[in-house]
């Protein structure tokens, strides 16, 4: 039971990590139909942000942490501009090209760039482990899970509460409906790729956090899960990513600890398809009928 | 039968005869050194690799993204058999076995995965391909992250050239029978084509376990040119790099995915001193390719020996118009 309970910390702490990446996938992808394959790279590049924040600039941690998510959510704004909308009234496959073209050209740009060595992220926090009821919690999951929690408070608000959120909504329920009524539609768009990279540098700074270690490659993994979370929860819809991120941190967590490590990433695979098959929509989707 | 020997087939098979001399003689005579040997089978395994993709992107208009799992599938089992009996025999028992289990796992991935759509299908064909890469990770037989080395090398021109041939014959002949015009009809309009009495599902199974089956075999040529066969070999970069060669040519044609691949083989070669760079050329050509030419370079038209005469004779006579224009 303990370790039930210990693999279920561990399980919501990296869990709301993919909660987080899965926020600006399914965001994009409510408000354009594209899934942004380049988002995996997105928080690739606001860890090594985070990182040389702290190294190079000396910043105090909290302020490599907004600079950071400020520098992605241009990056993510650059990619938009530049790559996804001159494609927007083209065939899907084609913008899903261009969208693993861009992810490419970040992550060899990175490599290029930084070299394929592994930077061990600063260790900027003094990793207490606290112990309560003989379950051991660290200071950085608590701080993942408390970051992530007050951002996704945040994200629910200004989407339900702002004009801005109410503009979003409109825009990803119908684009020429929403521009007739005086929406802004290119700078909706704009937004939800900034908010949605801020939010993937956030994690991706927290990752580096945990795992100390920083490299090129480290956002295809967690990019393709937190995908799966998006989908498992119902791409589009913003609480199904928050459900679909914690779901799959869980069985992640539980698949390692109790199965095998080494297949730990296949079942999650596995379970991508299935849900797929079953329930293409996610659990909180509504099914809809093709029109014709 | 007539048509088996038409005037086109007949021309077709002098220009491959044609080609192989060609290749054969610069070898005989030392001007295609070892290096660049090594060149020509990756441009050959990449054209095979290409067309069979083209056939289920190009052709079916379905993205797969999975289609290195495939390729890894036909290279563990002819890496295996040749570790048994290592000659040309031991080579043909593992591509017949690696494209037995390759028919069974793309007909058992394609069935359900095939009723998805667009996006949908692509991550669920690289979760496959994932899946793959990761069972192979960790079985014995494999010998998982260390990979299969020392695998005797038996490949020569005239084999790899016999497989290129016959790949773009499936290929071509696959694209104009009856099938082909059915996958070509769902990828122009699913909806249509279903109600003009095409099976959507069954077309794009066929499709994708044809393409899936060549991929293998590509494999297959790989393990005995390269030695080495790993599992890292057969992940997400190399299903890109086969996307790359796909998109570049031409979504639909054959004969682009063919140009790309030698492009591409070449290009590579000249860049090999610039590492990574080569990677970040390739990316930013592939979002070029995708916003000024969404269906790539040469679109689905195919460029062959025979519409190049009249290709030439249009485009001199563009050429020419627009000088006159001004006047």
């Amino acid at each position: 039971m303990t370790q039930f309970l210990q693999q279920t910390i561990n399980g919501l702490s990296i869990g709301s990590i993919y909660a987080l990446i899965a926020l600006g996938y399914t965001m994009v992808y409510g408000i354009i139909k594209l899934i942004n394959f380049a988002h995996g790279e997105i928080f690739m590049f606001g860890a090594y942000m985070g990182m040389l924040g702290i190294t190079m600039l000396g910043l105090p941690f909290y302020a490599a942490f907004v600079l950071s998510m400020v520098l992605t959510a241009i990056l993510g704004v650059v990619i938009e501009r530049v790559a996804y909308k001159p494609l927007r009234n083209s065939s899907r496959i084609a913008a899903l090209i261009t969208a693993i073209g861009v992810s490419f050209l970040i992550q060899n740009l990175m490599l290029r760039i930084m070299g394929a060595r592994i930077y061990a992220f600063p260790q900027v926090i003094n990793n207490q482990v606290f112990v309560f009821f003989g379950l051991r919690v660290n200071l950085i999951q608590m701080i993942i899970f408390v970051v992530s929690i007050l951002l996704m408070i945040g994200l629910q608000l200004l989407v339900k509460k702002t004009k801005l959120g109410r503009a979003m909504r409109a825009v990803s329920v119908d684009k020429d409906a929403a521009a007739l009524m005086g929406i802004n539609v290119n700078n909706i768009i704009t937004m939800t790729f900034a908010i949605g990279s801020a939010l993937a540098a956030a994690a991706g700074i927290m990752v580096g956090l945990y795992y100390i270690r920083v490299f090129p490659f480290m956002g295809f993994t967690p990019g393709l899960k937190a995908f799966v979370a998006a989908v498992f929860g119902g791409i589009g819809i913003i609480p199904g990513a928050m459900i679909g991120g914690f779901s799959i941190g869980l069985i992640e967590t539980y698949v390692a600890g109790y199965g095998s490590t080494l297949y730990k990433d296949a079942v999650v695979f596995a379970i991508l398809i299935i849900i797929l098959l079953v329930k293409p929509s996610g659990l909180l989707g509504k099914n809809e009928k093709e029109k014709v | 039968m007539t048509a088996l020997f038409s005037k086109k087939n007949l021309l077709w098979v002098l220009f491959a005869i044609g080609v192989f001399i060609l290749i054969q003689v610069l070898i005989q005579m030392r001007i295609i050194t070892p290096h660049y040997r090594f060149m020509m089978y990756w441009i050959s395994i990449y054209i095979i690799l290409g067309v069979s993709l083209n056939i289920i992107i190009g052709i079916t208009g379905q993205l797969s993204l999975g289609h290195a799992g495939f390729m890894s599938i036909g290279a563990y089992s002819a890496a295996i058999m040749l570790r048994e009996d290592p000659s040309l025999s031991g080579l043909f028992a593992g591509m017949a076995i690696g494209f037995v289990i390759t028919l069974v796992v793309s007909f058992v991935v394609a069935m359900p995965t095939l009723k998805l759509k667009g996006d949908y299908l692509a991550i669920a064909t690289l979760g496959v391909g994932e899946i793959i890469r990761i069972i192979i990770l960790n079985m014995k037989i494999t010998e998982g992250a260390r990979g299969i080395s020392n695998i005797p090398h038996l490949i020569s021109w005239p084999l790899m050239f016999v497989f290129v041939v016959l790949a773009i014959i499936v290929a071509s002949n696959f694209k104009n029978s009856a099938t082909g015009r059915a996958c070509i009809a769902i990828r122009e309009d699913e909806i249509a084509a279903e109600s003009l009495g095409v099976n959507p599902v069954k077309y794009k199974v066929i499709a994708f376990m044809l393409g899936a089956v060549m991929a293998s075999v590509a494999g297959a040529l790989y393990a005995t040119t390269y030695y080495v066969v790993k599992p890292e070999t057969f992940g997400i970069n190399t299903s890109i790099n086969i996307l790359i060669i796909v998109v570049f040519g031409g979504m639909g044609s054959l004969s682009g995915s063919i140009v790309a691949a030698i492009f591409i083989g070449i290009t590579n070669t000249l860049l090999q001193p610039y590492g990574e760079l080569r990677a970040i050329i390739y990316a930013a050509i592939l979002v070029l390719v995708m916003i000024f030419r969404p269906k790539g370079l040469f679109g689905d038209r195919e460029v062959t020996i025979f519409t190049i005469k009249d290709d030439l004779i249009r485009g001199i006579q563009r050429l020419t118009r627009r000088k006159e224009k001004p006047a």
